[in-house]
């Protein structure tokens, strides 16, 4: 048996150091790109959302390289993330690929299931080793996290532009060379050290942005054309509340062990959206108004075409931006969004912004450079 | 104590055509004065395409025009946040959300009545939500409680009606008779009975999708009236008793988490089990998420095991009538054709059915 899961920006790093701990034979499938994308969208239904699409094409191309089983995440809605797991083995069997779709889930919540199936990847039931290994792959997601939010403080500050996104880069591709948990917190380490090194401007007064939206989007950097490398390089400093190991502790553990979450975000967003309605959407909303309260200069939306929840908080989201009085900007992806128009757009945006700061300078007057 | 005369606004739209029997009697009971929006008109679909942001499905959009034809008119808007009607399932996320997606779109709206109905976890908290809208219009717990059986009633009745394939587009008509004046207008001689009304032997057509697609009349451009004409008796989704669907969703190998999904995957099964079905059509609107989904899945199936004729007619503010009818009228014709002249061998290679 030769396990793949679907990619998303860094979540690869830590189910590596999952599958490696618990010894299991896997095989990550090549980061995506316009390959995985157009296999994806040839096989995928036309108005799926982007990440199935994007996932399927991995499937397949991890296939090519002999993985035979999937891993992943279920749900139980009502975003349509819950059912990836049905509609990836409805398309694989009618393509005749032969790959057996594993959801990590208790189906109905039917916990002995659920062992079941951990039992049948890992051969074998020793709880002592899957805590263990639960517990480092966790602690991994946090340091990644730690540390992409350290390029994100890093990156606008900058003397040598480039210089950050090189070690960044580095780091993303000796991951996959490493062989054990250990090998990539050692990695994670060194990565750090090569970060405190890169020569800084502390004069530097960079425009802030906030990243909001659907979790897929926002943390694969394929998928959002790189756009908060991108931003940094513009010398604008990004915010993402939404991560991997937010997902994993805040979602999935805390969740299943009924442990109070942080919910300062819904808090926020109750003015505007009252409930849970799936998805981020009330991650957005709150988290835009989180970054009002802090000062943004700006928020970015993203998320793919026809994502249910998102369009919700599109809709609700001018209310914040006329009461918060920030700059809301939101990019749709699908698989024909084009790049030169989509930069166009955040090019346009960063230079609103930036007008917007000279004008608070002036004590309040409307007066733009030019004028 | 009744607060009378209370206009309560009724957008003509969503969930309308499966509850407003219910929503009707419950505050009729109460003493309020409903007011209903008109059928769906192009001026209706143009404002709520104006007004609604792009990404929204087609009946999202024409939610907002039934809005925007209330705003002014009423007391109160009935909006209620729809975040479940049945065990372990949702709607959809647009329907949790559509309150405020409402209130945040349009300026000095009335009130809006946003009591949310979730029976995910018990079928109990659908008294307690009948019960919290009641206080807008009584004090009086017992007389809520005895307008909601009523009410309950009604749809019972309704629903038995539905199942014993009348379209509820018609009972709504007919229950409604004030306010269809204005559906008049368009194709008014054209009725939706089931008798035949074309000379050739009549087909059985199945048509799935959302009850919101499937019965405004202009949303799908009176796709179930064409088909009609064409010599069809329709059979819907909402035709399919409920027990035969839960049952047969169990054929799933992990059940869907929407009402819907389960319903149309149900109806899809039970379907293909029956052999006097000649064809199912699939109307789905543009952007739908669980019909992206849910009608993928549906066609695999079909197609995977029978030889039922399927087609998907997808709808958004865009949709030409021509086009429409073209594709109806081939589908039909490919249906007769077969079954009239096909031997069901073909004359080179494989045969192209297999029953």
């Amino acid at each position: 048996m030769k396990i793949t899961f679907p990619h998303m920006g860094n979540l690869y790093i830590c189910v590596k150091a999952l599958l490696d701990d618990l010894n299991i034979d896997y095989i990550i499938p090549p980061f995506s790109s316009k390959k995985s994308l157009e296999l994806g969208t040839r096989f995928a239904p036309e108005c799926a959302c982007l990440p199935l699409k994007i996932t399927i094409g991995n499937f397949l191309e991890a296939n090519e390289q002999g993985a035979d089983t999937v891993l992943m995440a279920g749900g139980c809605g009502p975003c349509r993330f819950g059912y990836y797991c049905e509609m990836h083995r409805e398309i694989l069997a009618d393509l005749d690929v032969n790959m057996n779709v594993i959801a990590l889930e208790p189906p109905d919540g039917d916990i002995k299931e659920l062992l079941k199936r951990i039992r049948e990847l890992t051969g074998g039931f020793n709880v002592f080793k899957i805590f263990n290994a639960v517990k480092n792959a966790t602690k991994i997601a946090i340091a990644v996290d730690e540390l992409e939010r350290l390029t994100f403080k890093i990156q606008p500050r900058e003397i040598e532009k480039g210089s950050v996104n090189s070690i960044y880069k580095q780091f993303r591709e000796n991951v996959v060379k490493t062989r054990s948990s250990r090998e990539i917190k050692e990695l994670i380490k060194n990565t750090r050290e090569k970060l405190s090194h890169v020569k800084i401007n502390d004069k530097a007064n960079p425009l802030r942005i906030g990243i909001v939206g659907e979790i897929y989007t926002t943390i694969d950097d394929y998928t959002s054309f790189d756009i908060q490398q991108r931003l940094g390089r513009m010398g604008v400093e990004v915010d993402r509340y939404v991560t991997v190991s937010g997902w994993i502790t805040e979602h999935i553990m805390k969740q299943a062990l009924k442990l109070p979450r942080d919910l300062s975000y819904a808090k926020a967003a109750k003015p505007y959206l009252g409930t849970m309605i799936g998805g981020h959407a009330q991650e957005t909303i709150g988290n835009t108004v989180l970054y009002s309260q802090k000062g943004y200069d700006g928020v970015i939306q993203i998320y793919p075409l026809t994502c249910m929840p998102e369009i919700v908080a599109e809709s609700i989201l001018p209310a914040v931006e006329r009461d918060y009085d920030i700059p809301i900007l939101t990019l749709i992806i699908d698989e024909m969004t084009g790049e030169a128009g989509y930069l166009t757009r955040v090019e346009a945006f960063i230079d609103l912004l930036y007008r917007r700061r000279e004008k608070t300078r002036v004590e309040g007057k409307y007066i733009l450079s030019g004028d | 104590m009744n607060k009378t005369n209370i206009k309560v606004g009724i957008p003509r739209g969503l969930f309308y055509y499966q509850f407003y029997p219910l929503w009707k009697s419950f505050f009729e009971e109460l003493g309020a004065e409903i007011v209903l929006s008109d059928n769906t008109t192009r001026k209706i679909l143009d404002d709520g395409v104006k007004k609604c942001i792009d990404e929204a499905c087609l009946p999202v959009k024409i939610f907002h025009g039934h809005v925007a034809s209330l705003k002014g008119k009423v007391d109160y808007l009935f909006i209620p946040r729809y975040t479940s009607i049945s065990k372990k399932e949702y709607i959809c996320p647009k329907f949790g959300g559509l309150p405020d997606m409402i209130r945040h779109t349009f300026d000095e709206l009335p009130k809006i009545i946003d009591t949310e109905i979730n029976l995910r976890k018990s079928n109990r908290n659908a008294l307690k939500a009948a019960i919290e809208i009641g206080r807008y219009f009584s004090d009086d717990t017992d007389s809520i409680k005895k307008a909601y059986r009523k009410a309950m009633a009604n749809y019972r009745e309704f629903r038995q009606n539905v199942k014993n394939s009348t379209i509820p587009v018609e009972l709504l008509g007919k229950k409604t008779a004030g306010a269809e004046t204005q559906s008049k207008e368009e194709g008014s001689n054209r009725t939706l009975s089931n008798e035949n009304q074309s000379n050739e032997a009549p087909l059985n057509i199945a048509i799935l999708g959302h009850g919101y697609n499937l019965y405004d009349n202009y949303a799908n451009m009176n796709l179930l009236a064409k088909l009609k004409e064409l010599g069809s008796r329709i059979t819907t989704v909402d035709m399919v008793d409920g027990r035969v669907i839960q049952e047969k969703s169990k054929l799933l190998n992990k059940k869907t988490f929407w009402y819907f999904g389960t319903k149309v995957l149900g109806s899809t099964f039970h379907l293909l089990d029956r052999d006097d079905i000649d064809g199912i059509i699939y109307i789905m609107s543009f952007g739908c998420g669980i019909d992206s989904f849910i009608c993928d899945l549906v066609e695999r199936k079909v197609r995977r095991t029978g030889s039922i004729p399927f087609i998907i007619i997808t709808i958004d503010e865009h949709s030409g009538e021509a086009g429409l009818n073209t594709r109806i009228e081939a589908f039909i014709d490919m249906i007769r054709w077969r079954n009239n002249y096909e031997n069901n061998i073909s004359s080179y290679g494989q045969p192209v059915y297999l029953r």
